[in-house]
């Protein structure tokens, strides 16, 4: 497993889940987890996702899903997981 | 599994409270450069330089992006180089050729700071030392990236008041050689008490002697994720409160943590400790006036700022403690007037003197830090303020340090640009009674009573 995890913040729009499924399931990034709401207008989208036989460096990805971001109009990071695990779990 | 909150929380200390690490700082060991021929000197200290830390920026910026958290800076520091250069300097120039050695490996890296221009002097001045610190008014002006820090004083062998003297001097006559630039060089010298092996901060970082060959200290900041938490903190008690900050400090040093097995184990370099410092920089929202404003404080140096910064420094401690087993360095809060915007505003105002900060660097990890004063302050009065600092130190068995820039040709009221992270400073005033014949006493001020431990 090689766990990173992707969060997409911005104005709600068309499409915006199938554009990032679409990139990863390109380069075969394979999706654990998604859990997504909506804040007054704002989408939040939390995807845990499993890197281990990816066709791309992790690098590539989060240049990839930057400009995807800018694309749609929305912000989009890709990190890895042990940043999370590190602040919240003991 | 991580939940969603968890992951926006830590992504809005990134993005919106500025969390960062500040400095990833190799420490690296020169005394198996050492050569009594400074040409060959110079050539060591390169090479080894060159070829430890010749991977640090790069993986610098890799792991900023794996985590997605910013790293500021990539810093070197090195064994104090009075003990480095002994052998082979005979005059002060020879230790400037050092400086400039040093100056150049640390361009040609790609890091922003090289810290360890530097002599331990907490109770005697070899001829060594004596050579380094003259050199370094000339070390300053002709280097860009070097920062010099003297240890004058420890709890356990009390002041040393010739070197105390001594630096009042060097402090002024580095002012001078760098007055055409606002005597930014005093911006790159520290003098200590009680200095710490390990500090991964500028501009008192060194590597000392206790150390191994070489080793990885990360410095991590973050009072604008401090201050967030305590807004939403308001009103509340001081349990509350400190809870609040406690568990913030353990949250960002977690990061920093995480940074530094990462960057130890990429660059094969043991890790050392990590500098849990709220450390502020002139962006807004970056400062730590402001956390002691949030605490409850209308301008930082009203009354009641020495209680706030004191609960402060030591509930950011406990916090960082749980969150790595290797603290070290300065770990606390850092009070600059230059590199903190509310405390900028705070001397305008008129709320905070020197005298103010003074009382505050008693309980908080460093000292008088980044202090414009006037340009025409005498040599001996800045010895005494150094004197004072120190004594705090060494009495209170903690770091303090003295970084103070008198500004030639300017005068209180006026402001100095220092541009970056240094930022800008109003020039404070200082007191003008004179302390002319204590300074020039000579000698040394015994340790306490409390440092004989044994």
């Amino acid at each position: 497993m090689n766990k990173v995890i992707i969060t997409v913040v911005g104005k709600d729009t068309v499409g915006i889940i199938a554009r990032v499924c679409t990139y990863l399931a390109d380069n075969k990034i394979n999706i654990l987890d998604i859990s997504q709401t909506i804040v007054s207008g704002y989408f939040n989208m939390m995807m845990i996702t499993d890197m281990e036989n990816a066709t791309v460096k992790f690098t590539k990805v989060v240049e990839d899903l930057d400009v995807l971001g800018d694309e749609i109009g929305v912000k989009i990071k890709a990190q890895k997981e042990e940043i999370f695990k590190s602040m919240h779990r003991l | 599994m991580l939940n969603m909150f968890e992951v926006i929380e830590t992504n809005d200390m990134i993005d919106k409270d500025l969390l960062d690490v500040r400095t990833i700082t190799i420490g690296i060991g020169l005394l198996d450069c050492i050569d009594t021929d400074l040409n060959k000197l110079c050539k060591n200290i390169y090479d080894k330089i060159t070829s430890t830390a010749k991977d640090l920026v790069r993986v610098g910026d890799e792991i900023s992006k794996d985590f997605g958290v910013p790293i500021v800076n990539k810093r070197i520091s090195v064994t104090p180089i009075a003990l480095v250069g002994g052998s082979a300097c005979k005059t002060k120039e020879d230790f400037v050729q050092i400086a400039k050695t040093l100056d150049k490996a640390a361009k040609d890296l790609g890091v922003n700071f090289l810290g360890g221009y530097s002599a331990i002097v907490s109770k005697g001045i070899t001829a060594a030392d004596r050579l380094l610190i003259e050199s370094i008014p000339q070390a300053m002006n002709e280097t860009d990236f070097i920062c010099s820090s003297v240890n004058l004083g420890s709890t356990k062998t009390g002041l040393n008041m010739d070197a105390v003297r001594l630096m009042g001097k060097i402090v002024k006559d580095t002012a001078i050689m760098t007055a055409d630039r606002d005597s930014i060089g005093c911006a790159k010298l520290v003098v200590f008490c009680n200095a710490p092996d390990d500090n991964p901060f500028m501009a008192g970082a060194f590597h000392g002697v206790t150390e191994a060959d070489a080793i990885i200290n990360v410095g991590v900041s973050g009072p604008g994720v401090v201050r967030a938490a305590l807004k939403r903190a308001e009103g509340e008690n001081f349990e509350v409160l400190c809870e609040t900050i406690k568990k913030t400090a353990f949250k960002i040093t977690r990061v920093g943590q995480l940074v530094a097995r990462e960057a130890s184990k990429r660059l094969g370099i043991p890790f050392g400790i990590i500098d849990l410092s709220l450390a502020p920089t002139p962006s807004v929202g970056d400062s730590v006036a402001e956390i002691l404003e949030e605490i409850g404080l209308e301008r930082v140096g009203a009354p009641g700022t020495t209680a706030a910064l004191a609960l402060l420094n030591d509930q950011v401690k406990k916090g960082g403690v749980m969150a790595s087993s290797y603290v070290g360095g300065l770990s606390g809060a850092f009070i600059p007037v230059s590199e903190d915007q509310g405390m900028i505003d705070a001397v305008n105002a008129g709320a905070l003197t020197l005298e103010k900060l003074e009382a505050m660097t008693c309980v908080c990890s460093v000292g008088l830090d980044m202090i414009a004063i006037p340009g025409d302050t005498s040599e001996e009065t800045i010895a005494g303020i150094i004197a004072d600092e120190a004594a705090i130190g060494m009495i209170n068995q903690k770091t303090t340090a003295v970084r103070l820039i008198p500004v030639i040709g300017k005068g209180e009221g006026e402001v100095v640009e220092f541009g970056g992270l240094l930022g800008y400073a109003p020039i404070m005033p200082v007191n003008g009674f004179s302390c002319e014949k204590f300074v020039n006493r000579g000698g040394r001020i015994p340790a306490p009573i409390h440092s004989f431990k044994n």
